[in-house]
């Protein structure tokens, strides 16, 4: 029971450790590709290909001057991105990093936590993350910043409609809002009965929502450098502004995690139970499997922000409300039909 | 009169549904894209790989020995007079006996110094100068300093260090052979 518990710490912390890590080394995999789909070789000074770049940023920016505006409201200007970071490292607790493992006739499952409404959790901590966005540009008292937040505010919120109904249909097949329930649910058909097969138009309509929800490209008008200077954390400097940064990094992580437990089989992957391995073995290559498909993700995302260009609002809101929102509706429709006519 | 060859007819023509979804266009560009991503790399390590300089390039300039090492240039003013950029000043002074392996003909230039602060390296001097005594050949690019003093390049530093044989540091000789063989 003892070594139960303690596993749950160890469990924690690499969780913690990885989410930030991979955030970290995310940057460095940013400006890397960035380089190269510009034809570019990237940062390559700071150790072997730039490896250390991550670590001279973050030195930079911890060393860099703070300056706090004198009409700031101080307290919120320091909650803004504390807030950020928080809600950003939170959602991670509730992914299933892989089935369990054994030892001694224990069974330790790779979770942090595994709650029932697990979806539920991942959704309230996203809409918790836009207060990040919107009180650190409301604290700022500046005009550029005011526009920003109320953007991203507005932003999320309407994507959120949009990722909710598209997880409906999932969930009307898996019969089940627990992240563990639903990746465990993906291992028959050979490790290969992946949702994405089951619900295509569900997973483009989630993966365009979660571009919206990390205010990634081509939906970052929060932070549209073009005409609000920097948007929500223009007046932020020194580690506030690297929180705000890092935590779109975490964000992307945990969305990618997400992505792949919903809808790419999460730590199954082909033939994992014709191998004839054991137990332990697979679990820990589901793990890395669970990995290689967070990875793709990552890519993609950086793939999608140095080919597209930014939305305008209109077409935003417009995209949001007239598209997305009717065709996840009829997503769940199409799906409530197959599930009715078919089970 | 047609202006260029890439001009389109503006069609204000509906949209096709492919077009509308904007999916097509969206993957199409992101092959674009990820074409890119594998294809060489245009960037020039540049402390440690420098590029070639073009064979007209105009770099500092150096003043040329002769073919026996004597220095060519015989402190005329031309290169002075010619100047746009008023950065070339020299003293002329005669050439003593027993100095005939230094200096070229009987006058020299004591004093040579080119203000490179004020140097547009245009190459006017080279073109002007009747002796082929100065050229921008010197494979560097314009210096820069923390002080303007030591910008003004005196003899010392303009001067070819030794001789080379057939009067080339590299590109040397006449403008025209530079230009159209280098």
């Amino acid at each position: 029971m003892d070594f139960e518990i303690v596993f749950k710490l160890i469990m924690i912390v690499t969780v913690f450790g990885v989410s930030l890590g991979t955030a970290m080394y995310s940057t460095l995999a940013e400006r890397k590709f960035a380089a190269f789909f510009q034809d570019r070789i990237g940062p390559d000074r700071a150790g072997k290909w730039g490896l250390l770049q991550p670590l001279a940023d973050g030195g930079k920016l911890f060393s860099k001057e703070e300056i706090i505006p004198g009409d700031a409201n101080i307290l919120m200007f320091i909650a803004g991105p504390s807030l950020a970071m928080l809600t950003a490292c939170m959602t991670s607790a509730v992914v299933p990093w892989g089935t369990y493992l054994e030892i001694n006739d224990l069974k330790l499952p790779l979770i942090v936590a595994d709650i029932n409404v697990g979806i539920l959790y991942v959704f309230g901590v996203v809409s918790l993350g836009v207060y990040g966005i919107m009180i650190g540009g409301w604290a700022s008292n500046n005009k550029f910043s005011l526009l920003g937040a109320i953007r991203g505010a507005s932003q999320n919120i309407s994507y959120e409609i949009a990722m909710g109904l598209s997880i409906i249909a999932l969930v009307m097949i898996t019969e089940s809002l627990s992240l563990k329930e639903i990746a465990a649910q993906q291992s028959s058909f050979h490790g290969m009965n992946w949702y994405v097969i089951k619900q295509p138009l569900g997973f483009l309509i989630f993966l365009i929502c979660a571009f919206a929800e990390t205010n990634r490209t081509p939906f970052d008008l929060p932070e549209c450098e073009a005409e609000l200077v920097g948007g929500y954390h223009t007046e932020y400097s020194s580690m506030k502004l690297g929180f705000y940064l890092f935590a779109e990094y975490i964000n992307m992580f945990v969305s990618s995690a997400v992505m792949a437990t919903l809808y790419f089989g999460g730590y199954n992957f082909p033939f994992m139970n014709e191998l004839g391995l054991d137990h332990n073995i697979v679990a820990i290559l589901g793990v890395l499997a669970l990995f290689v498909k967070i990875l793709m993700f990552i890519f993609f995302f950086m793939w999608v922000r140095w080919t597209l260009p930014r939305f305008r609002y209109d077409q935003l809101m417009r995209l949001g409300w007239q598209i997305l929102i009717p065709l996840s509706i009829v997503n769940i429709i199409v799906t409530g039909g197959f599930v009715l006519f078919f089970k | 009169m047609k202006l260029t060859t890439r001009s389109k007819m503006v069609v204000n023509k509906q949209m096709t549904f492919s077009e509308r979804i904007y999916l097509p266009a969206i993957i199409s560009g992101m092959a674009v894209t990820l074409k890119h991503f594998f294809m060489p790399k245009v960037t020039i390590r540049y402390p440690e790989v420098k590029r070639k300089f073009a064979a007209v390039y105009r770099g500092v300039h150096v003043l040329k020995r002769d073919e026996n090492g004597a220095e060519r240039c015989t402190a005329c003013g031309l290169c002075a007079l010619s100047c746009p950029a008023e950065a070339i000043t020299m003293t002329a002074a005669e050439r003593k006996p027993g100095e005939e392996h230094l200096y070229k003909e009987e006058k020299y230039a004591e004093v040579y110094e080119i203000n490179m602060l004020r140097c547009i390296f245009c190459g006017l001097c080279e073109e002007a100068c009747p002796k082929e005594a100065i050229f921008l050949t010197a494979e560097e690019i314009a210096p820069a300093r923390y002080d303007r003093k030591s910008l003004v390049f005196g003899k010392d530093k303009l001067v070819e260090k030794e001789h080379h044989p057939n009067g080339k540091v590299r590109g040397g000789g006449p403008l025209e052979e530079r230009l159209y063989h280098g």
